[in-house]
């Protein structure tokens, strides 16, 4: 066991720097900065072969990523907020090419106003993109996640590109110990990526070709296909990733949800305070409970009926908001799973941390206290819920 | 020097593609690949051939083929040309391979400026084709930082009180050669031997390398469909476009068009500058581009001399 | 014109709308785009392969000593016939 002590962005490079990546194509923006800047040391001390480009915008990043993804290669590539904006357009076009790109965002508030801090709203707001996003709770699991999305990216049912989104600042800059593999056995793990087609002289085909009204559809149910088939391949991923490390991940982390009547279910480094304040309550007898989700998309339907099954309550926390919906993005998709299930805890929404507002341990035994009150009385006072705005 | 009889009978880009009759674009194509020298990908961005000759599930294309979006044909060459360094690297490929963008003037002198300024700094071994029929063609014609001034243009129309497009050309061959790269050049596909050998020229330099070929367009502007060799002729024999290389910094005109024709000759032959003509004879217009022609050429003859 | 074959449904076709077969366009015959189609004299050709060069959809076909046209992709876009320094190539008027 080898400890070293990483930053979250840190982590993520670490990570890419033993994955035997061909080619980075990135382009710097706060927080995301650390994982290009430390890569580029790699780079510069000979510790990777890894052919780096640093590209003159986000979206010739992503370009430039799916270009070289196209020949076969394994490609990474990191941004945040409005890099990940900018790439928009070429966020859809690389899924929809069936590229396995991985790419770190270390998630920050969309402008305006422009801000520098992490919140989700960045991701979110691309949610539809057709890549497979994970969120993590840590620097420990930026490093796991990583390595585990180029083995699930480049699977031959799967075939999509996977974001690894880690809270800005929170998580990007903060240094935590995070147990590395040794650079052999991430070799193991990861072998070399065998693409299912590619930019190949010997072998020419044509990629990208204009799809009419009479092909287009079938593509895009192809890619809902391979979303479809990621819960089962991701399963093996993680058991695999296990047998190697000992540590074993899922679609979701679920809490004291053994018993819990009230819990609050969230993305990323917040559940790492929900669960040490989930600890103090339940010692207090309390029954509540925290679940993480790390799988967002394809969203883990059935894991997240079977977690909240028993419950009485529940508060879904947003770190982003989503302007003239009826919830936040998190809350509106675990609430359209519910119903289509019927299982009904009472659900509330709490949207918090936008722009990097900082939520504290009492904050979120706020939100506990409101959940066991609406699994006492069965009354949902407010659906949505603005933590720590000042009105 | 190019011996047609020599060149390869091979149709690395088959019939079958519906770009329109007489398209310069499918001409160029053609040309372009009679150029190659081995293993070549090319990188198309969104545009008239691009859509024309990749319909699914038909592909004009016999070799490599890319489309990605319309900007960014240059940040593509450049993923591909470093990701098949890298693969080299691991011992995954031991052929070199030519990477080959095509864009229209839309994504290059526009929207794609960005990607192409990028890809020219950072000095990737690519050789990048500017398919230039001066506008967006693909879209219905509307006007593109390549349109000349005076042309009619579905977004630049010629009205009552404006004639046409107010702006002048850009100068891309100025932009690229400020990167500083080993070679740029213009080319007219009425002059065939020329561009086959810039082709192979610019594939041949050892990183990037720019050509803005002529591209007639029938539709675009206005001409029956067989004047489209003659009218890329006409641009150069006019001195419209004047055909030139820079060369590691040092300019030379490969067609020195020792007795110009007048410019109002090339403008009265397409529909796009019919307006200069009828109902009114816009002298002061014809006289503009004229003057521009002449002002244009001449700095070029002087950078020339200047060697 | 091609025959239009039975489209694929998104179980049998390939991932990601990729095309596997080069050129696979030669299906799909522009030929009855025409409205007057290009006769070459073969007396009068000699073999320059201008026309060759110059077609946009090679529709022109370089055999030993004359050139033939291949009417199933040929637009009738008039290039050849304009550009031949031997006027060997007439358009003539597509018969109904």
């Amino acid at each position: 066991m080898t400890i070293v002590g990483l930053t979250g962005d840190e982590a993520v490079a670490y990570a890419v720097k033993q994955s035997k990546v061909d080619v980075v194509a990135a382009y710097p923006i706060t927080p995301q900065t650390i994982m290009v800047e430390r890569f580029s040391k790699y780079v510069a001390d000979g510790e990777v072969q890894t052919e780096y480009v640093c590209v003159e915008s986000e979206h010739s990043a992503l370009s430039a990523c799916v270009g070289a993804s196209l020949t076969g290669a394994r490609v990474f590539t990191a941004t945040a907020s409005q890099g990940l904006a900018l790439m928009h357009e070429m966020l859809y076009i690389a899924s929809g090419l069936r590229c396995p790109i991985v790419m770190g965002v270390a998630n920050r508030a969309l402008s305006a106003p422009i801000n520098i801090h992490g919140d989700q709203s960045d991701m979110m707001g691309s949610r539809d993109s057709g890549w497979i996003q994970v969120y993590v709770e840590n620097a420990q699991e930026a490093y796991d996640w990583t390595l585990q999305a180029f083995k699930l990216a480049e699977d031959g049912d799967v075939q999509l590109p996977v974001s690894v989104n880690l809270d800005g600042f929170i998580l990007s800059h903060s240094m935590e110990g995070v147990d590395v593999l040794e650079d052999a056995v991430v070799s193991r793990f990861l072998q070399l990526r065998k693409p299912v087609f590619r930019l190949d002289p010997d072998k020419p085909i044509t990629v990208g070709a204009l799809c009419l009204t009479d092909y287009y559809y079938e593509f895009k149910r192809q890619q809902v296909e391979a979303m479809l088939q990621v819960p089962k391949v991701l399963d093996n991923v993680n058991r695999e990733f296990g047998s190697f490390t000992g540590r074993n991940y899922g679609v979701l982390e679920a809490f004291g949800m053994e018993d819990a009547e009230a819990a609050l279910l969230c993305l990323g480094s917040t559940a790492g305070t929900a669960k040490a304040v989930a600890k103090k309550l339940r010692e207090q007898g309390k029954k509540v409970g925290v679940i993480k989700l790390w799988l967002y998309r394809p969203f883990p339907i059935e894991a997240v009926v079977a977690a909240t099954k028993r419950l009485k309550a529940l508060a879904v926390l947003d770190k982003a908001v989503s302007f003239g919906a009826p919830y936040g993005a998190l809350c509106s998709d675990v609430i359209s799973v519910l119903h289509a299930q019927h299982v009904r805890p009472h659900v509330f929404n709490v949207v918090y941390g936008l722009g990097g507002r900082d939520i504290e341990p009492s904050d979120i035994e706020s939100v506990f206290e409101e959940a066991l009150r609406i699994a006492e009385t069965g009354a949902v006072k407010e659906s949505v819920m603005f933590l720590g705005v000042r009105e | 020097m190019v011996v047609l009889k020599d060149l390869s009978t091979e149709e690395l880009f088959a019939s079958g593609h519906r770009l329109c009759a007489g398209c310069g674009e499918g001409i160029i194509n053609r040309m372009t690949l009679k150029a190659l020298r081995g293993p070549t990908i090319i990188v198309a961005a969104t545009g008239c051939s691009e859509v024309a000759t990749t319909i699914y599930p038909y592909t004009s294309w016999c070799l490599p083929w890319v489309h990605v979006a319309f900007e960014n044909a240059a940040a593509v060459a450049s993923g591909i040309e470093v990701a098949y360094k890298a693969m080299a690297k691991r011992g995954a490929w031991n052929k070199h391979v030519d990477v080959i963008a095509m864009a229209g003037d839309g994504g290059t002198y526009d929207i794609g400026i960005q990607a192409l300024s990028g890809a020219l700094e950072r000095g990737h071994d690519f050789l990048y084709i500017c398919l230039d029929n001066e506008a967006y063609m693909n879209t219905g014609i509307q006007r593109s930082g390549a349109t000349p001034r005076g042309a009619d243009t579905t977004t630049s129309p010629a009205g009552s009180v404006i004639p046409g497009k107010p702006e002048w050309k850009k100068d891309l061959i100025s932009i690229c050669a400020a990167h500083g790269i080993e070679y740029v050049a213009t080319a007219s596909p009425a002059y065939w031997n020329d561009y086959i050998t810039k082709v192979r020229k610019g594939i041949e330099v050892n990183g990037p390398a720019v050509i803005d070929v002529l591209s007639p367009c029938p539709l675009g502007w206005r001409h029956d469909s067989a004047l489209s060799i003659q009218l890329v002729r006409l641009a150069v024999e006019t001195r419209y476009f004047p055909v030139y290389e820079v060369e590691k910094g040092k300019y030379k005109l490969n067609f020195t068009v020792p007795k110009p024709k007048p410019v109002e000759e090339f403008l009265k032959a397409q529909g796009r500058f019919a307006h200069l003509f009828k109902p009114t004879y816009r002298k002061d217009v014809i006289d503009e581009i004229q003057k521009n022609v002449d002002n244009n050429w001449n700095r070029i003859q002087k950078l020339s001399t200047q060697n | 014109m091609t025959a239009e074959e039975k489209k694929k449904g998104w179980k049998s076709l390939p991932m990601g709308a990729v095309v596997l077969e080069p050129g696979s366009s030669l299906k799909y015959k522009t030929g009855d785009w025409r409205a007057f189609r290009p006769v070459v004299d073969r007396e009068k050709c000699v073999n320059c392969l201008i026309c060759w060069i110059c077609c946009p959809d090679a529709a022109i076909v370089r055999k030993e000593k004359w050139v033939e046209v291949n009417y199933d992709y040929c637009k009738g876009c008039g290039i050849c016939a304009k550009e031949c320094p031997k006027e060997a190539i007439k358009m003539t008027e597509e018969q109904k």
